[in-house]
């Protein structure tokens, strides 16, 4: 479809972007780095203007550069934040094509074929592209050529334009560093004498081929034009987040309310379109004062049906202060997960799992979805941690139980009694109640986890009893042989 | 003697029971045992005391149970009367710590009226709401021979809208889920 010569290809380089990006967050007068640890030095990542006229250059040790310019300031890099800062470049600069990608790690490839005139010609959009970039503190070197290699050549020396059709004329005079080729060809092209791409071109291409390989050749037919070489736009990740701003103020519940269902329909339908349902929603009101209010939505499984959504924010509209009034209504899903489409079934039995979800939402609007616990095995002798307690919204059920022995229904933290000696007490008191032995069943010892210090478990070794009483409770006593008492921990069904 | 039946058990759907005394949670566990659907049991956090799974596993799976852990007894009426409403839910227990009064458990009847479940408030000796459809007082008993292989109590019907009250000695038989009745007890 776009053969060659049409395409027009803009090549956008900023040389100093993470350390434009991170002045442009906190200004800072005079000269300037960001640094990198590489292996056990500091070294300098990105620098301002100031510091590369103070002499210093990127992948200078820190140490070294302070020597040469005392004034330096320095801050850590952040690779993260500078991915980011160019994917929202490349975001941005979809204002002026819709093919935009990125070109390595600092610069953006846009395909404007077709999208100049809107600007007022390609000069007019190159000239805007500079202006709004340099008004946002970003250093850009621009250039525009037919193939996405002769773009970056000018980008990255000396910026141009090469008119449709004439790439090689444009970059003949450039180094043949311009090609992105590896540093150690580079350097072997001018031990030739090959110092521009001019010379390169005039050069016979099948001895070039046998002393460099075929990757020479094919960068210098991808600068030419003479091989296609593709622009790949970045993807536009799905985003679940809508707003809307309303003319005038709102107040009343049943307001939000309808601004939330409106909201919520369309955020739905994205949703289901990219077959996912929410976990978490977050509707942030906005009020004249500039304030915001947040209501947050946890739900105990994925969802994307407004109506079932919908009352489930009732609780939270109601609990916010309106103030003056509310102009603006922001709804995202914070966290979504996959949510397939699935075979809509006719009987709405108790324990459906859909229901129980939608309860569990409600529940947990009210009291937090990590109060709604389930229980799960864990692999431990100690009573107290035989098993796990874990919020039901974020877990499975699990089975694999075994108790060996009988255990008690209730357990609690030990009660004292007063007893002497290392066989169950004939007559004890707990909990003011006096009650005397039946039966006893045990002991059975269990020894500490050597390997998890609870204070609980000090007292050494356990020896459990199961004591029925005359009265007719059934406890749980054991006995500490290592520090001599007995205590209450427990009572049986 | 086993089948003698007891008059408001097994308990009546869509009404709130309430049952007190130190076998209270074994009621519980008891009147959770025939069903297969989830059972939601509402406690306040601050409680020192807590289920075992290993406990409970005589009684029904520890995998139906889901608890609801609020911070205020007001919390707890809230969540309770949402899940009776609801209904999926069969079984709804409530550990209540102070009295309840008459509106607040009329709620809980219309509630669990409007949704079918069956709710179970575990009350404190004597803070029952008059509202309560029956309400029942369970007591461990000493087995008289040993061996675990069922667990003696008994069951004091003090209240019963629909019925009559009585006192009975039950045994609840682990191997074989099933509840028998001893003898009907006559103190």
């Amino acid at each position: 479809m776009f053969c060659g010569s049409r395409r027009r290809i803009v090549c956008v380089w900023f040389p100093r972007l993470a350390s434009d990006g991170a002045l442009r967050a906190r200004p800072l007068e005079g000269p300037f780095a960001l640094t990198l640890r590489q292996g056990n030095a500091e070294r300098l990542h990105c620098l301002n203007r100031a510091a590369e006229a103070a002499g210093l250059f990127r992948g200078m040790a820190l140490a070294e550069a302070r020597v040469f310019c005392a004034a330096l300031q320095t801050r850590p890099a952040d690779l993260h934040r500078e991915a980011q800062l160019l994917a929202a470049l490349r975001r941005w600069a979809t204002r002026y094509s819709p093919w935009v990608g990125l070109e390595g790690e600092d610069g953006l490839a846009l395909d404007i074929t077709g999208a100049a005139h809107l600007f007022g010609g390609e000069a007019g959009l190159l000239a805007d592209l500079r202006a709004r970039l340099s008004r946002a503190g970003f250093t850009a070197c621009l250039g525009l050529a037919s193939s996405r290699g002769a773009a970056w050549a000018l980008a990255h020396h000396g910026e141009g334009v090469a008119p449709p059709g004439e790439d090689l004329a444009a970059i003949a005079g450039l180094p043949v560093a311009a090609l992105r080729l590896a540093p150690e060809t580079v350097t072997a092209l001018q031990r030739l004498g090959l110092r521009h791409v001019g010379d390169l071109a005039r050069t016979p291409r099948a001895p070039l081929a046998r002393r460099f390989g075929a990757a020479l050749l094919d960068r210098l037919d991808a600068a030419t034009g003479a091989a296609p070489e593709p622009l790949t736009p970045g993807a536009e990740p799905p985003r679940f987040a809508l707003r809307l701003t309303l003319p005038d103020p709102i107040g009343l519940v049943a307001d939000v309310q309808a601004g939330t269902a409106r909201l919520l329909a369309a955020l739905c339908a994205r949703l289901a379109a990219q077959q996912t349902g929410a976990r978490v929603l977050r509707l942030t009101l906005r009020r004249v004062d500039r304030d915001t209010q947040e209501v947050e939505l946890r739900l105990a499984a994925a969802l994307r049906d407004p109506a079932r959504i919908l009352p489930l924010f009732t609780r939270g509209i109601e609990a916010v202060d309106a103030g003056f009034g509310i102009d603006q209504l922001r709804l995202e899903a914070v966290q979504v997960e996959p949510l397939p489409a699935q075979q809509l079934g006719t009987t709405t039995a108790p324990g459906d799992p859909a229901r129980l979800g939608d309860l569990l939402s409600r529940i947990g609007t009210r009291i937090g979805l990590e109060n709604i616990l389930r229980l799960l095995p864990a692999d431990s002798h100690v009573p107290e941690r035989g098993f796990l307690t874990a919020p039901a919204a974020f877990s499975r059920p699990a089975s694999g139980w075994n108790a060996p022995r009988p255990r008690p229904l209730v357990l609690f933290p030990p009660e004292p009694v007063t007893a002497a000696g290392s066989t169950p007490p004939r007559t004890f008191r707990w909990r003011r109640m006096a009650l005397s032995t039946a039966r006893a069943e045990g002991p059975e010892r269990l020894a500490p986890e050597w390997w998890f210090d609870d204070p609980a478990w000090r007292s050494g070794l356990r020896d459990y009893w199961r004591i029925e009483t005359r009265q007719g409770r059934r406890l749980w006593l054991f006995h500490t042989p290592q520090a001599p008492g007995w205590w209450v921990q427990g009572e049986f069904a | 003697m086993s089948d003698t039946p007891i008059p408001g058990y097994p308990l009546r759907p869509g009404r709130v029971h309430e049952v007190c005394g130190p076998g209270a949670p074994a009621f519980a566990a008891i009147c959770a045992a025939p069903g297969t659907g989830p059972v939601l049991w509402i406690r306040e956090a601050h409680t020192r005391e807590a289920l075992t799974p290993q406990g409970l596993l005589p009684f029904l799976d520890p995998a139906r149970l889901l608890i609801a852990q609020t911070r205020t007894p007001a919390d707890s009426l809230a969540v309770a009367e949402e899940a009776l409403k609801d209904g999926t839910v069969p079984l709804v227990v409530l550990a209540v710590t102070r009295p309840l009064d008459l509106r607040e458990g009329r709620r809980l009847q219309l509630a669990a009226g409007a949704g079918g479940a069956t709710g179970l408030c575990l009350i404190p000796e004597g803070m029952g709401s008059n509202a309560a459809e029956t309400r029942w007082r369970a007591t461990p008993r000493l087995a008289p021979q040993p061996g675990p292989d069922s667990t003696p109590f008994r069951w004091e019907s003090i209240k019963n809208k629909s019925g009559t009250t009585g006192a009975w000695d039950v045994l609840w038989e682990p191997a074989t889920h099933r509840l028998r009745v001893v003898s009907p007890s006559r103190e």
